[in-house]
């Protein structure tokens, strides 16, 4: 039986309010960037949401290994959660970065190496989330998508360094600016606040799968 | 049977249906000529530009016709249950998946042996000159791509729409081993064996090193029942 945690809903107000203070920090309180302006302050939410999307990543993994590991359903619906909700920060950080890449590089794409490993770590989630889509078994699909978690995991890095190479073989990588102390304040407030939202997407959407499994044992229980 | 007997015994068994009725050689070959050529249409009579891209339109046409074939890899054994057969033989089932993995890599490379020729007609490459390091990047680039291919093959095999799901989770995964056998190649027939194609060949090298120690692990959780 299922109720509802009144832990979850305090973490969601508690991510809500954090958001809501980040993005006023973020949007009147910091200063403009001296060279690109207010389009900089779009980098308090593309920064936050990458960090988050790639810690969405690797809980994937670490939900997929004790999956095959323990073999319960609450790792495997724990992944999963993690892998949707990864999706919509992964997607937010590209959708960010391009808006950002239009006045900044002039071109809303480049082949940037981490641009294009970003695509490709969302390609891979798309993938992991597909083959979940078409399998109606509940054990096959958390194993098959747990050996998709695990392979994607691994093939990130060396997707990444084969990306990067192939830019720098051809031209210089942007070199990093440094960032000043309140920039990153701002960055670790926002980062904050996108981990709680991101904690608490994860708890609804696991305790979600929890309730649609315990609705189809019911249903096929009745048949 | 010790392992290797039991690898050997699949690579046989699969590369001698092969060899009777050339049913995927064939069909591969020419689906392979085809790419080549409907990439050559898509993008003009331009030998120097075509000359520019040849490496890069060789790999993709290796890899989609690699793509093709892996689909089929478990097709025999499909029909009347064999896989289930193999799988409840005595012994690791990773030897399924080394055998399959074999036949794989020495049916590739015998396309290879011809469409690498074939397209330095088309393309006005000068392949003999280096036909040693181009057999060294082609054997490291199909390696690379028939141990994540035949895993994600065995993978997908039970799975309804596994046409599309294969090239789905397959293609990003091949960008690293794609990446360095279309690098190493152009700069090859550039005529600079020594200098950055080395960085590539490291790449492919740790790429297949590490699928194949992971993906021989793991492969009898994907194919369990």
């Amino acid at each position: 039986m299922d109720r509802r945690s009144p832990l979850v809903a305090w973490l969601g107000i508690a991510a809500l309010t954090l958001m809501l203070i980040g993005s006023i920090v973020g949007l009147f309180i910091v200063q403009a960037d001296a060279e690109m302006g207010d389009v900089q302050r779009l980098m308090y939410v593309h920064v936050p949401a990458a960090w988050t999307a790639f810690l969405a990543f690797f809980l994937v993994f670490i939900g997929s290994v004790l999956y095959l590991v323990q073999r319960d359903q609450r790792f495997d619906r724990f992944a999963a959660a993690c892998a949707e909700v990864g999706i919509v920060f992964i997607a937010l950080t590209l959708a960010t970065g391009m808006i950002w890449g239009k006045p900044t590089w002039g071109v809303w794409w480049t082949w940037d190496a981490r641009l294009t490993s970003t695509a490709l770590l969302l390609a891979v989630f798309v993938g992991y989330l597909a083959i979940r889509g078409f399998t109606d078994d509940p054990d096959s699909r958390a194993r098959w998508s747990a050996v998709v978690g695990i392979l994607g995991f691994i093939q990130v890095p060396i997707v990444y360094l084969s990306v990067v190479w192939w830019r720098t073989l051809h031209q210089p990588p942007s070199s990093p600016r440094s960032v000043s102390s309140e920039i990153l304040w701002t960055w670790m407030l926002n980062f904050v606040a996108f981990l709680l939202m991101f904690a608490y997407l994860v708890a609804q959407r696991s305790r979600l799968a929890r309730v649609e499994a315990e609705l189809e044992a019911l249903e096929a229980y009745d048949v | 049977m010790s392992m290797t007997g039991r690898v050997a015994a699949i690579v046989w068994k699969d590369l001698l249906i092969e060899v009777r009725t050339k049913a995927s050689f064939h069909s591969m070959l020419f689906f392979a000529a085809l790419v080549l050529f409907v990439f050559s249409f898509a993008i003009g009579p331009d030998v120097p530009l075509l000359k520019r891209i040849a490496a890069g339109l060789l790999w993709i046409a290796i890899i989609f016709t690699g793509i093709l074939s892996l689909s089929r890899t478990y097709q025999a054994e499909e029909a009347a249950g064999g896989l289930e057969g193999l799988r409840m033989a005595p012994g690791d089932p990773r030897a399924i998946y080394l055998g399959k993995l074999f036949g794989n890599i020495a049916l590739l490379l015998a396309m290879e042996m011809i469409l690498f020729p074939a397209s330095a007609v088309l393309f006005q490459l000068e392949i003999a000159r280096h036909a040693l390091p181009l057999a060294g990047i082609a054997i490291l680039g199909t390696v690379g791509f028939s141990v994540v291919g035949t895993f994600y093959a065995a993978l997908t095999l039970n799975l309804r729409a596994r046409e599309i799901l294969l090239p789905l989770l397959l293609i990003p995964a091949l960008i690293p081993p794609l990446l360095g056998a279309v690098n190493s190649t152009q700069l090859i027939l550039d005529g600079n064996p020594l200098g950055e194609v080395v960085v590539w060949v490291r790449l492919m090298v740790a790429y297949d090193v590490t699928f194949f120690v992971v993906c021989t692990w793991i492969f009898p959780i994907a194919v369990e029942e």
